[in-house]
């Protein structure tokens, strides 16, 4: 795209898709914003289309409010550090020559493959289940005392099955990169003295930062708008509330869509604010 | 000291033999080139030598000690890759810092002989700099600097030069020779260009497919060559090889005579043809020349200005103690 005329024409080609998106994007968009300034409660027939910020207020000033704000953080954090460390790991690990290389590759993406709530289900009633869970079993068999996962300890288990739906995702960036890192430089550093521990952690590490970096950008994303697996668990309870979470309560459970539509916006504006800082912080590993 | 020894060294991958047995010295500050066509196992042999493959069978003393399994780190020895091989997140310095990071050197000792080598290598000025903001040649010399900090045993090339220019691989080809003068350790070199090889070896090792053809000085390769294949490789342009009635004048399978050993004259030589593509230097003239009992053409050395024309016919007598004779087997014969 290189001359006026083709710079040109390609504006006019991608018109048509510019367009559908931004109403996509901007109907939903107005139409929350304009029940977040209303009273608005179908089924005590309220509706008021103006009430100032009040919606806001209530929004941020609820105990919930900042607590979700941390079950966020921390449910986003949690599954970021175990699909990063286990994808780098996995990576290094696909990247040895072994026997079912393909096969292998291939198994390792399926998790990505499965539908959140079928996978929040299965791990819910296969794994986590205290009568009958795998894991019970598995307490049973070494003499332990079952543990009920999802009560004594909702926001792991949650970060959990959402890290296994994301870590085929992190590993295959990672492995790319893996790969193609040259021979030549490890070689040199082995012949510099650097043992396979200073290998991983002066050069490899440092290749990987890259792709490393698109992994948290798009992964924080996807994972600020967490909602099946919560829903299907522990429908919120136990502090693994996330903002999303509330949102949906207040809309559908409260049947207050002012407050939602509120609380959505301010979510919209939180999850562009995390967007803005880990641009400007890593975007600048992007750079060079 | 850098003495390497190579015993029966031999390297299989999988069914493939690349290096059949093979014995070699070099000795303590020599410059070794190995030299040889595409793919005959320069560099397989370099990285046996380095460790960054295994012997299949054979063994490898380094100062008189075996070396054949130790790790690469172990064996005392620094590589120069042909893409540098350098870190590119580290700055000019850490990646000459690198190995001596690596050895546990103190900090003061290592900044000393970055500074040694940065003022040897002309990189004062670009420390601080990333490898992509170098350009080849600067990024060729911290490869060596990276080496040099190191002090090594004996250093290792393989092909170094073959990402660079053509004038700035003569530069570099001075400063490689200028630096083994000064540091005197062992250097092997490989290339596949015999002119690099004929201009900086003490020793050359002309290899064909995992064989060692030859080993000597470079003037011994260029007046003595053992058999047709060093014959053909060694020396530019290529030797004049030619069987035949040519050749059994002269009680040989083969003889060769070398562009710059063949006389024009004025008639009645040996060799009667007709002149092809003439390529002037300036200094020299090169001409191909088309004689009808022989299938290729022959190079002739000339001088600069000679008035021949493409088309002109030519008469070529050989200096006559400047033929060599080859056997049947290929074999030089005295
Ligand atoms: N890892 C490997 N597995 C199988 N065969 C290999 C491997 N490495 C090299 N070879 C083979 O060994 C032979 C020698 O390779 P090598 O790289 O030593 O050639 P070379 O003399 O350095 O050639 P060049 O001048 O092109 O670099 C080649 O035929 C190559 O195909
Ligand atoms: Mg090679």
């Amino acid at each position: 795209m290189a001359t006026e005329h083709s710079k040109s024409s390609a504006r006019i080609m991608i018109a048509p898709a510019v367009f559908v998106l931004l109403v996509w994007m901007l109907v939903p968009l107005c139409m929350t914003l304009y029940f977040s300034f209303a009273d608005y409660r179908p089924l005590r027939a309220t509706f008021d289309a103006w009430i100032g910020f009040d919606n806001y207020v209530s929004f941020l000033t609820s105990s919930s409010f900042l607590s979700s704000v941390v079950t966020t953080l921390q449910m986003v954090a949690g599954i970021l550090v175990i699909t990063i460390g286990g994808g780098v790991m996995l990576a290094l690990l696909l990247d040895q020559p072994m026997f079912g290389q393909g096969i292998v590759r291939i198994l390792v993406i399926g998790p990505f493959f499965v539908m959140p709530t079928v996978s929040a289900l299965v791990w819910k009633n296969m794994f986590f289940n205290v009568d009958n869970g795998l894991f019970s079993y598995l307490f049973k068999f070494f003499g332990a005392q079952p543990y009920d996962f999802l009560s004594q300890a909702p926001l792991l288990s949650i970060i959990v099955i959402v890290a296994w739906q994301w870590l085929p995702f992190a590993t295959l960036i990672l492995l790319t990169a893996v790969q193609s890192l040259s021979s030549e430089q490890i070689e040199a550093a082995e012949m510099d003295g650097a043992s396979p521990l200073s290998r991983f952690w002066h050069i490899i590490l440092p290749h990987l930062s890259r792709a490393i970096t698109v992994v948290i950008l798009i992964q924080t994303i996807f994972l600020l708008s967490i909602f099946a697996e919560i829903f299907v668990t522990t429908n919120g309870a136990f502090g693994t509330r996330t903002l999303t979470y509330l949102v949906y309560q207040r809309v559908l459970e409260s049947q207050n869509i002012g407050l939602g539509s509120a609380g959505g916006i301010i979510a919209v504006i939180l999850a562009n604010i995390v967007a803005i800082f880990l641009m400007r912080i890593v975007g600048k590993n992007l750079d060079n | 000291m850098g003495r390497i020894t190579l015993d029966k060294v031999q390297k299989k991958f999988g069914d493939v033999e690349v290096i059949p047995p093979l014995d070699l010295t070099v000795e303590d500050g020599e410059f070794v080139v190995f030299v040889g066509p595409s793919g005959c196992g320069k560099s397989t042999l370099l990285r046996l030598i380095a460790g960054l493959e295994d012997v299949t069978g054979g063994e490898i003393r380094i100062d008189g000690k075996p070396a054949t399994d130790l790790p690469p780190a172990k064996r005392g020895l620094a590589m120069v890759f042909q893409s540098y091989a350098l870190y590119p997140h580290m700055s000019v310095r850490k990646n000459i810092a690198f190995p001596m990071k690596m050895a546990g050197m103190d900090k003061a000792e290592q900044d000393r002989r970055i500074a040694k080598a940065a003022e040897a290598l002309n990189l004062t000025d670009y420390l601080d700099r990333r490898p992509g903001q170098l350009s080849g040649g600067q990024r060729q010399r911290v490869a060596i600097g990276r080496a040099i900090v190191r002090e090594p045993a004996a250093f290792l090339f393989d092909e170094p030069l073959s990402n660079l220019d053509a004038a700035l691989r003569v530069g570099m080809r001075l400063e490689i020779s200028e630096l083994h003068k000064r540091l005197d350790t062992t250097m092997i070199y490989v290339t596949h260009d015999q002119v690099e090889a004929m201009t900086m070896a003490d020793k050359i090792v002309v290899l064909r497919a995992g064989h060692i053809e030859q080993v000597g000085s470079p003037l011994e390769l260029y007046h003595a060559p053992r058999n047709t294949f060093v014959a053909g490789f060694i020396g530019s342009p290529k030797m004049n090889l030619m069987g035949g009635e040519a050749a059994k004048r002269h009680d040989a399978a083969t003889i060769g005579i070398r562009p710059e050993h063949l006389d024009v004259v004025d008639g009645g030589g040996t060799f009667i043809g007709k002149v092809g593509v003439s390529e002037h230097l300036g200094s020299d003239t090169f001409f191909h020349v088309h004689i009808p009992e022989m299938g290729e053409p022959m190079t002739v050395r000339a001088g600069g200005e000679v008035g021949l024309r493409h088309g002109d016919t030519i008469h070529l007598t050989p200096q006559a103690d400047k033929i060599h004779r080859f056997d049947e087997k290929g074999l030089r014969i005295e």
